[in-house]
């Protein structure tokens, strides 16, 4: 697969509370470059710099010297708000990714309008609500009988499926997800996953995703990179990422001096 | 006596409604408590009251007590985004500011409004007549923002005040959006003004202190009699009306009772207080088993824990819970 390259990151530096005590190297000279179509699992132990990466990438906060070139596009000094065309996103914390007051179409429709400048057109059409009706009843949840419900009254499983919904509902150029099954209980967990595997293969969309369960990173996707105290240290794909044990990982965690944690082995 | 007076209390309820609609917008759509209002109904009255007192035609003059009040609502915007200076003391800010500019702009703490001998659009006078006029603004006012927040520029304003994060991964400018809603709602707080100016025939440097707190009452009075009815974004500004004016009734029935007046804006603190603390202490005590329950129900991916974090002990989820509100159905048929 040597294609379009969608994501490029060229020595990222980002620190945090520079010159004070708490002072936090989060990502030391970090480069990665994302093909079109890849599944990217990312793990790496706490503090490894995982979700600075991502936020780097949405631009939450700017980054201390670098490049991101996305889509083709250098985005390092766009706010997170322009960066959104591109990014679809589902954050680690359920409640992150939607707005509880709003109604679940209501939400989708505005997921929908990603990229698009926000006129005075009606916030929603009559037609509009026909293909999210469909689209919700792929989740296999029974919102799409529940669509002016207002999403604070769903739980922490309903929601998450509804915001990698609405990540990918515009279809972006790059879906980040931060443990985004990470809050929630086994079984979900795994049926919010088995859906964000169904939706990246069927669109062909290129992920990152984070996760704490190496034996998800494993299963999941095309390519696997660890990180270790903010930058790749490990980077694996195609048949050597599939033939990947959890013993080999551990391995390669301990080389690296890096702690092991339950979270990683038992989840 | 008492009954005599309830035309009056009405319309000028009803002008404080629209005041209390700009409140509504900045407190529970865009969950900011912007005190710039207690300085931009004066700006609006003592705009109004010098244009008319020169003889600008009242319309006029409204209209241009409008454009100063989205200013100042911008002004209190700008300080919040673009200098992170926290909500309410960006509003105190502009507040005193504005102090300063009330004077400038009036010359003197106080205008009159000549309103037996040149045209006014609403004098206690007539308040019969005031009456009807308010009831032609709300429609106005009311109808304009239910379909104004129903677009997708308005949705975009909702989402904002619900849940930035969200917003600004949705590909929302928070910061705009919220100097947009800061700008309508003292706009709005502004056409107050000029119109109580007109109404009660003066514009004064101290007609809105405590403002704030009047609007609010209204917000949280309306909230109350017509969540149980509707959630319908219409209805509740209605209600936020409906709050204004059971407000200035029962400020007229203090009068009535000849009751020392002097207490009124502690009373209505007081209130506001109390209200505000009810549904805060509700969630405290009886939050566990009352949430619960309602969960029980929905898809076959069940609650699991994560929600009872979702709201719990925070005071400031609850104002954004409040804000339950939403065009309905999002006019498809526009």
């Amino acid at each position: 697969m040597s294609e379009k390259v969608i994501l490029d990151l060229k020595d990222i530096c980002k620190t945090f509370n520079r010159g004070s005590v708490n002072e936090k190297v989060a990502l030391k000279n970090l480069s990665l470059t994302v093909n079109e179509g890849d599944f990217i699992t990312v793990i790496g132990g706490n503090g490894a710099g995982k979700s600075t990466l991502m936020n780097a990438i949405c631009g939450t906060f700017p980054v201390d010297s670098g490049r991101i070139i996305l889509g083709g596009a250098d985005v390092t000094r766009l706010p997170e708000y322009k960066r959104a065309k591109y990014l679809g996103r589902v954050f680690q914390d359920p409640m992150m990714g939607t707005s509880p007051n709003m109604e679940i179409e209501e939400n989708l429709a505005l997921a929908y309008r990603r990229g698009k400048v926000r006129s005075l057109m009606p916030g929603i059409t009559r037609k509009e609500r026909e293909f999210y009706r469909e689209q919700l009843s792929r989740l296999g949840l029974g919102l799409e009988n529940r669509m002016t419900a207002k999403v604070g009254l769903l739980s922490g499983g309903q929601r998450q499926s509804l915001t990698l919904l609405m990540a990918t509902l515009k279809k972006p150029e790059l879906l980040l997800l931060d443990e985004h099954t990470a809050a929630l209980d086994p079984k979900t967990a795994a049926k919010v996953l088995g859906f964000t595997e169904e939706i990246a293969a069927e669109n062909n969309l290129t992920t990152v995703m984070i996760t704490h369960n190496m034996m998800d990173a494993i299963r999941c996707g095309n390519r696997l990179i660890m990180m270790q105290e903010g930058r790749v240290i490990y980077d694996v794909c195609g048949e050597e990422k599939k033939a990947l044990k959890v013993e080999d990982l551990l391995q390669r965690f301990r080389e690296s001096g890096g702690e092991i944690n339950d979270r990683m082995v038992l989840s | 006596m008492f009954f005599d007076a309830l035309p009056g209390a009405i319309s000028l309820g009803l002008i404080w409604g629209v005041m209390a609609i700009g409140v509504f917008i900045t407190y529970k759509v865009l969950d900011f408590a912007d005190l710039t209002v207690d300085g931009s109904i004066c700006t609006g009255g003592a705009v109004c009251a010098v244009l008319m007192a020169a003889g600008v035609n009242a319309w006029l003059a409204v209209l241009v007590a409008v454009i100063a009040g989205a200013l100042a609502g911008l002004v209190t915007g700008i300080f919040h985004t673009l200098l992170g200076i926290p909500a309410i003391l960006s509003g105190i800010l502009t507040q005193l500011i504005l102090w300063s500019v009330n004077l400038k702009i009036m010359g003197q703490a106080n205008t009159a409004v000549d309103s037996r001998g040149s045209y006014v659009i609403v004098t206690q006078l007539e308040s019969g007549w005031a009456i009807l006029i308010m009831f032609g603004f709300l429609a106005v006012i009311v109808g304009g923002l239910y379909w104004f927040f129903g677009t997708e520029a308005g949705c975009g304003i909702r989402a904002t005040g619900n849940n930035p994060d969200m917003s600004r991964a949705q590909g929302i400018n928070v910061n705009l959006n919220k100097i947009i809603g800061l700008m309508i709602s003292n706009a709005l707080v502004a056409l107050a003004g000029a119109l109580l100016a007109q109404y009660q025939g003066f514009a004064d440097i101290n007609m809105g202190r405590g403002a704030i707190v009047i609007g609010l009452a209204a917000v949280i009075i309306g909230e109350a009699i017509v969540t149980r009815i509707s959630r319908n974004f219409a209805v509740q500004l209605a209600g936020v009306v409906l709050g204004g004016i059971i407000y200035y009734i029962v400020y007229q029935f203090v009068i009535w009772l000849e009751l020392d007046t002097e207490y009124l804006k502690m009373f209505s603190a007081i209130v506001v207080a109390i209200f505000l603390a009810v549904p805060y202490w509700k969630k405290k005590y009886f939050y566990k088993f009352s949430k619960k329950r309602k969960y029980q129900s929905g898809g076959d991916i069940n609650a699991n824990g994560t929600h009872s974090s979702s709201g719990g002990d925070n005071p400031d989820s609850d104002v954004a819970n409040m804000a339950e509100s939403s065009p309905q159905g999002g006019q498809g048929n526009v």
